[in-house]
Formats: C-alpha cells, structure tokens, sequence
C-alpha cells in the first residue's frame, strides 16, 4: 500500500499539487527546526527547478519529491509520538498562547 | 508435613504481602466479580447459533486504511494514544502531566540548540531510512550462510559508497568504527606502533590545538618510547608551513593535523600538508569530525592517508564514525581491536547496520545538499557575526578569512564566558569543546593562539546547522546583546574601560 496517492493531471498541474502536498506535509513536523527547513526546503528547491522545462527532468524531480513526501508522512507522525516542549523563540518572541480563533488566550510573565 | 507447611506460609505471606502493596486493586476487585458473574451468566443463556453475514470474517479495508494520524488527535490537535495516556510517564504522578500541559504554549521553554560543533540532530531523513534496519531487517551483515545476512551486508556496502563518495574515495578503503574518537586513536597508535616496531621511525608530529583523544593518544605514544613533536599554530590558528617542514625529521612516522578545528572553526591548509607529507614519504592523519560534508573534501586531492570521520556531526546518529585508510600507497596499520576480521581485519567486530545505513544516508544528504547548506549557513553566519562585532570589545578568534563559518567564535571582553553563559540559559552554548566544558579552566585551543586567559575565559563558540533558523540567530543577538551590556554595567573593570584606563597600566595594590 502506496501512503501517497497519485497525482492527477498534466505536468504542471502535479507539481503544484506535489508542491502543497510537501508545504502542508511540512507543517505537521512537532520539531520546530523541522518544521521550518521542510518549508525552507521545498520552496528553495521548487524555485531552483522553476525554468526546467524538458518534461523527462519535470517527471524525474516529480518522483524525487513524491519519495520525500512519504518520507514526511512517515517522520512527522515518529515527531508526533514524542512531544517535547517547544523552543523559546516559537510563537515570536513575546511569550504567549494563542487560541483557536487566533486571540492571545494566556500570557507568560517573561519577567 | 513440613514441605506443606512451609508452602501455605508461603502462600500467607505472599497473600499478605499483596493486599500491604495493592491497595487500589482490592478496591477494584468486588466490581470486577461483579462483572465477571454478569457476565457468567449471559453467557449461561447466550445462543450458540448466530447469524451468518456476508462481511463477519472480512477486515474492512476501507476504514483499516482511512485510520489516518487526525483519528488519534484530539480538539487541540494534540496527539492522543489510543489506551493508557503515557506509558512513559505512568509512574510520576499525575500532577505532573497537568503542569506540563500548562506549560506547552506557543513560546516554550526549550532552549535554542546552538552547540553544532558538540553534535548535531538527527535529520529526518536519516532515521527514516534507519527504522527499517531496527525493526524487520536484523541480519547480520557478516552472516554469509542466509538471506537476512545478505540483506544487511547489501545496505551495509550501499552506505559505505555513499561515504566514499562524499570524501572522494574508493568504498573498500572505509573502516567502519565507534566514532571519529576510535579512528583517531586507531590511525595514529596504530601507524605509530606498526612502524615502530623496527625501531627506526618513532616520532609523530602534531599540533596544540588538536582535538583531546588525539594529544591523548600522543601522550600515550610518548610512554612507549615514541617522540612527539606539538607544533604551535599561529595566532590565527593556523599551522606554518616552515615549522611544519623543519619538525618533520627522517624518522617520523605519521603527522595529524585535523582539518577544522573544533573549538575556532579554522581550516588548514590540507593540500599543501598532504603535499608535503607525501614529498617527504610520511604519512598524513587528519581528524576531519568537523569538516567532511561542511567543506568539501577530498582524499586524493588532498593527499590524505588517514581519515576520521565522525556521523553524529553530519546529522547522523551517535555511535558510529568512519575511519578512512588509504590502499594505495597501502597504509599498513596495528589494529587496536582483534577479532573476527571484519572490517580488513582492522576493525573486528558486528558491524550495527541501522547506525552504519543511518551513517551512510547521512553522507548522501551531506553530498547531494553541500552546495545549498553552505550557502545557508554562510549566511546566517555572516549575519550572526556582524551583529555581534558590531557590540563593543568583541573579537572572533581564529583566522578572520579562513575559518568553517558553521562555527563562530567570539570573545566579549570585560564579560566572564562563563557567567554569560549562565545568563543565556535559554540558549544552549558552549566556551569549547563538549568533552573539556564540565572543567573551568580556559580552553587550551584559545591559550595556544596566544590568547590571554581573561580572553579564553570570555569566549563563546556559536555553531550553526542544517536546522538554524533566522528568527533563532536574531533571538541569540538580542539576548547576548541585552546580557553583555547587563553584565558589563556589573563590572567594576567595565566602568574604568569606560572611563579610559587600560587595565593592564594598573598596578593592583594587593595581588
């Protein structure tokens, strides 16, 4: 059992949904390091492939992401299982709690 | 008689001993009876016929699939385990789950991990590939008689050719080890006491600023009648090339030199020793832990005999390090640990294949992401550098142009290392090296430059990696901005700097 379903479309088309798929993927890393580079990471590489044009190469860094996407499938649910406190500069540096809808629901006394 | 006796005693005390222990169980237990009879009794008068349906042996593979990661996450989008909570934490109290709830916020109290050159974390891609080697494949890869044993020997050479690879190598001339700490010793006893057992070449040449386990391993040669040369560097770190010529003698046998320090991040200039070296027919260590997969690097370019390599540097895991040892011209070499065999018979002993595939994956990604990383860490190394230069009384230490710009080195005058340290808690840094920062004393790295001990003594090594993040290095620049200026304004010596005495015109009444 594949844990990435194909993707649909012409050339163009799949490497916009591969690129939303690593994007969204990203964000469930529990790591703050993690999290980031996996951003930082997919967006620097689809930038640095943009002109490629030869729909052979197109194909080949197609399937390249489709493998670092099940690797991220897999590894953000291993970062899951141990949850660690976060960093100190998570959440911008003014120490609070946000809620669901976005308010500051506690504050930390940084002192 | 007495055999019965002694056993229902037994069964006594154990009766005893198991309502003193359990009082939480004898609580449960009437319930549990009471459960256990209903259901007894349903069962008595439960039909043994049932229905026949289509679907009753058949999984579902619809919904054994659908169970995805958000099935075991609650409202907050927190993790839950289907069961027990935390099996981990099951014997602390359960208070102490609640405080820790109440202190996971969005900020957290996790300091910022800035210490690259002590070790690095794992990258996700390299345990990735090793959960296969620690769950299903177990083989081991010496075994020749079965299937499991070819497995693993086949992901075993697989990873040795992509650490060939990234030091430009061939994959037979890798010796797998404990870490770069065993390679360093294996390489230079072993040459040392190889050549030296005819008597004639019984000296080595290295330098002050190496790394411990090798000044270690040449103050244990010393004991066995070896000669050892410690060359001093310059003052920015790096070795002359005429003093390296001139200690060189007919009976040395091996020069190490490593090739980025650890504590200064400075380069040396590998090419124009292994040059020499090889002029000179002696041969050439380095412990390369700090720079294989941050600078490029190359054995035959280079010159390089012998070579440590270190995986728990490159964002592999911990335990496992590469010893690099030349075929042609053959290095020959004592082995330290003898055994089995493998490994050329210079290493015997089960190789581990999830840490040596770990290892392996970790070389791969070095390779492939060189370019991209380097360019990443210069520049949030440039950037981390100029704010902090750009405090007053700062200095970098080591050779401003020729330096690993991962590893950042700085002296805050008037401010002490140590004190500063304690004041960044929230970030974790060091003043040198792991292995010498349970000690107090200066780091002999900075003292070998010709720095002087209030200068080591206020020295901070920043190491950045892969994993550093902007918004952490403009963190770590407000914080020691802020703390350097709050210690100082504690200082009386700061006031008299401010006031323009040079310290070293006082002459300090009581001494």
């Amino acid at each position: 059992m594949s844990i990435v379903s194909a993707l649909k479309g012409d050339l163009p088309q799949q490497s916009r949904s591969l690129y939303r798929q690593l994007l969204r993927q990203g964000t469930q890393f529990n790591a703050y390091n993690f999290r980031e580079y996996a951003r930082r990471r997919t967006r620097d590489a689809f930038r640095e492939h943009r002109e490629v044009q030869d729909p052979r190469q197109v194909q080949d860094l197609i399937q390249k992401g489709l493998k670092e996407l099940q690797m991220m499938k897999r590894q953000t649910v291993v970062s899951q299982f141990y949850q660690i406190d976060r960093l100190v500069v998570e959440g911008g540096m003014a120490g609070k709690e946000t809620g669901k809808s976005g308010e500051v629901s506690r504050q930390k006394d940084t002192g | 008689m007495v055999n019965v006796a002694s056993s229902a005693l037994r069964q006594a005390s154990r009766l005893g001993l198991k309502q003193s222990l359990s009082s939480t169980s004898t609580r449960t237990s009437p319930a549990l009876s009471r459960v256990a009879s209903a259901a007894a009794t349903r069962a008595s008068r439960r039909g043994y016929v049932s229905q026949t349906k289509r679907d009753n042996a058949q999984v579902n593979v619809e919904t054994a699939i659908r169970l995805d990661k958000k099935d075991f996450m609650n409202d907050k989008a927190e993790l839950v385990m289907p069961g027990s909570g935390n099996p981990a934490n099951a014997t602390v109290s359960p208070m102490a789950e609640v405080l820790k709830e109440a202190t996971l916020m969005d900020e957290g109290q996790r300091p910022i991990y800035l210490d690259m050159q002590a070790t690095t974390p794992v990258d996700p891609r390299v345990l990735d590939a090793m959960l296969p080697y620690l769950t299903g494949v177990y083989g081991n890869p010496h075994s020749r008689t079965h299937a499991y044993g070819w497995e693993s020997e086949k992901a075993v050479e697989e990873a040795r050719e992509h650490i060939a690879k990234l030091i430009g190598a061939d994959p037979k001339e890798i010796i797998f080890t404990s870490g770069a700490t065993e390679s360093n010793n294996m390489s230079i006893k072993g040459v040392a006491r190889f050549f030296g057992r005819s008597g004639k070449k019984k000296h080595i040449v290295t330098t002050q600023t190496e790394h411990k386990c090798v000044l270690d391993s040449c103050r244990h040669l010393q004991d066995e009648g070896f000669e050892v040369t410690y060359l001093p560097v310059q003052n920015d770190g790096l070795v002359n090339m005429q003093e390296l010529e001139a200690a060189i003698r007919p009976e040395t046998a091996i020069v190490s030199i490593m090739s980025v320090n650890n504590e200064i991040g400075v380069i040396q200039p590998l090419e124009e020793i292994g040059k020499l070296c090889r002029s000179k027919k002696v041969f050439f260590h380095t412990d390369a832990a700090q720079a294989v997969g941050k600078i490029p690097m190359d054995v035959n370019a280079m010159n390089i005999d012998l070579m440590s390599i270190s995986s728990h540097k490159i964002y592999g895991p911990k335990g496992i390090g590469a010893c690099y040892v030349r075929r042609r011209p053959r290095v020959r070499l004592d082995p330290i640990i003898s055994g089995g065999g493998q490994e050329r018979g210079l290493r015997s002993g089960t190789l581990a294949p999830h840490l040596v595939v770990g290892f392996g994956e970790a070389c791969r990604i070095a390779y492939e992401e060189l370019p991209y990383d380097s360019k990443r860490i210069k520049y949030l190394s440039d950037r981390l550098m100029k704010g902090l230069l750009s405090l007053e009384h700062t200095t970098q230490n080591g050779a401003p142009d020729h330096f690993y710009p991962g590893c950042v080195n700085v002296s805050f005058a008037y401010v002490e290392g140590e004190s500063l340290l304690m004041a960044l808690k929230d970030i974790a840094l060091s003043s040198g090296s792991a292995c010498t920062s349970a000690s107090l004393e200066p780091s002999y790295v900075l003292r070998a430059l010709g720095n002087s001990d209030e200068s080591a003594h206020s020295s901070i090594r920043f190491g950045i990696g892969r994993f550093t993040t902007e918004a952490e290095i403009d963190y770590v620049l407000k914080a020691v901005q802020e703390r350097v200026t709050f210690l100082r304004e504690l200082s009386p010596l700061w006031e008299l700097v401010q006031e323009g005495i040079d310290l070293n015109t006082i002459e300090w009444s009581q001494h």
